[in-house]
């Protein structure tokens, strides 16, 4: 017998088979009068209106252009923002990860602190507590390139998610093979040469799709300056053309759409990495299985 | 630290608020989450594709959108609540998803062959499911549950930064910048009372874990 689909129900008879199609035409029904509702609703109150749409889907509209070219620089700003934080993430976040990896048990407290302190506070207070305490220390971010709040907000996302990568990258070197350090230091290899050119390359590998998760994340996180008013990225433009425009439904849309499209596109990229990650033919847990099965 | 000594009261007041979101958000996104896990491993079609779509679309949003589509959109469409009402349930249908991928997660680590034993041995579709698949299930997805709530926990901060008022964020922010007060201790306040919400929240999750937990 082939191995069913769903751990749940079997291989469906006729019997089940007659009760699934009711219940779809049921459910369907039920959900399109739900969908048909909210249609009707958003048509009373006037919410298709050309009025509405035009500033973003007619391109004869007067402010076509100029809320496009809003939207455009808030979504080079969002990116913009993101990549930063991802990348210096990505630079702390291995720094730490390796640190309280080759540190003793005791010396490493320190490290352990920092890290359960910055993972267990919301990243939103960890943005507004940069942004407010920075200017009172000697740290300037004044002479730094880039628009107003830019980098209060780079800093903050990258506290939060460096900790993270942080984890994901100790996950991925302890995931390895113990006989991958041990070999290394055997041919004579100091602690940081097994570190920088055997353990971290192999665990960069197997968690290349967790950190491109972790990006999606970033993503996210940039829009909450729209919140703190910050950063003009693309949420805060957006609430501005739709105080403007009157049409917040209409751009809030269009902005989730953005969103959607962007960070869906990227999960699947994770999702292929990790295929193609495995399919390789190394996986360091069936290696780990491996070895302490054969000890 | 006088300025958190002095408004103790002030903090106290905002934290218990600021539980208040928490606790509406993990009663409503576990009822929520639940429903449309039971949509996505349903065996009618048009429920699977609903819950797919419901996960799809939510997930990739940034919470923000979701807040803003609820407090600027819906009154537009003549529905007025308190940024309250909106903000926790912005966090609910916004936390939905995850919760539903953390059960759906679970059901599908439960292997195949413990349901075919359970037909094996002659038990009905209900006893299949509600003493061999569902309790494995459930226990299954309490790691990936308990980060999401974890999660959700700390999102009811960016809920309190967005104008609910009275809540932790807003006491601090209410004290740095209306009340001048240095930034640093007010702040330092703010996050201690955080880690009073999500550090026990991590604790009793691991110790859930560990109760529950099965070798497989």
């Amino acid at each position: 017998m082939s191995r069913p689909e769903n751990v749940l129900y079997d291989e469906p008879g006729p019997r089940a088979r007659r009760r699934a199609l009711v219940g779809t035409v049921v459910a369907g029904l039920l959900l399109l009068g739900v969908i048909g509702l909210a249609v009707r609703k958003l048509a009373q109150e006037g919410q298709f209106d050309m009025e509405l749409w035009g500033p973003l889907i007619d391109p004869g509209n007067e402010s076509f252009r100029d809320v496009w070219r809003l939207l455009g620089r808030g979504l080079q700003a969002t990116l913009i923002s993101a990549v930063l934080a991802i990348v210096l993430s990505l630079v702390v976040g291995t720094l730490l990860g390796t640190l309280r990896l080759r540190l003793g048990r005791w010396s490493r407290m320190p490290v352990v602190g920092v890290i359960e302190l910055l993972r267990g506070l919301p990243v939103v207070i960890t943005i507004f507590f940069v942004w407010q305490v920075l200017p009172e220390t000697p740290i300037n971010v004044g002479p730094l390139p880039g628009e107003d709040g830019l980098w209060y907000l780079v800093i903050g996302l990258t506290l939060y998610n460096s900790v993270i990568i942080a984890e994901i990258i100790r996950a991925g070197v302890l995931s390895l093979p113990r006989g991958q350090g041990e070999a290394a230091r055997a041919v004579g290899m100091t602690e940081g040469q097994v570190m920088s050119t055997v353990l971290l390359p192999q665990a960069f590998r197997t968690m290349l799709p967790a950190l491109i998760s972790q990006l999606v994340v970033v993503l996210k996180d940039t829009s909450l300056a729209a919140v703190l008013g910050l950063y003009l990225e693309t949420l805060r433009r957006a609430n501005l053309i739709a105080q403007n425009l009157d049409n917040p439904i209409q751009v809030l849309t269009v902005v989730g759409l953005m969103f959607i499209v962007i960070n869906y596109a990227l999960s699947r990229l994770a999702v292929w990495t990790e295929r193609r990650v495995s399919r390789s033919g190394f996986r360091p847990e069936a290696a780990e299985a491996e070895v302490t099965a054969g000890a | 630290m006088d300025p958190v000594l002095d408004n103790l009261d002030l903090y106290w007041s905002g934290f218990l608020r600021s539980l208040g979101i928490c606790l509406w958000g993990l009663v409503g996104s576990l009822a929520l989450g639940t429903l449309i896990a039971a949509f996505r491993v349903s065996p009618i079609p048009s429920l699977r594709w609903f819950g797919t779509a419901w996960v799809t679309v939510i997930r990739n949003c940034p919470l923000t959108v979701v807040l803003f589509f609820f407090a600027f959109g819906f009154p537009e469409l003549g529905i007025n609540r308190s940024y309250y009402v909106f903000g926790v349930s912005a966090l609910i249908v916004y936390t939905s998803p995850f919760v539903c991928e953390a059960l759906r997660s679970g059901i599908n680590a439960v292997s195949a062959g413990q349901a075919e034993a359970a037909r094996a041995i002659g038990l009905t579709f209900t006893q299949s499911l509600g003493q061999v698949v569902l309790p494995q299930a459930f226990r299954t997805s309490i790691p990936p549950l308990g980060s999401v709530l974890i999660a959700m926990f700390k999102n009811a901060a960016v809920v309190g930064a967005f104008g609910v008022g009275q809540d932790l964020f807003s006491v601090g922010k209410g004290l740095a910048n209306a009340q001048g007060y240095d930034a640093l201790p007010v702040l330092t306040g703010v996050a201690v009372f955080y880690l009073l919400i999500t550090l026990p929240a991590g604790a009793i999750l691991a110790l859930l874990e560990r109760k529950v937990a099965i070798v497989r």
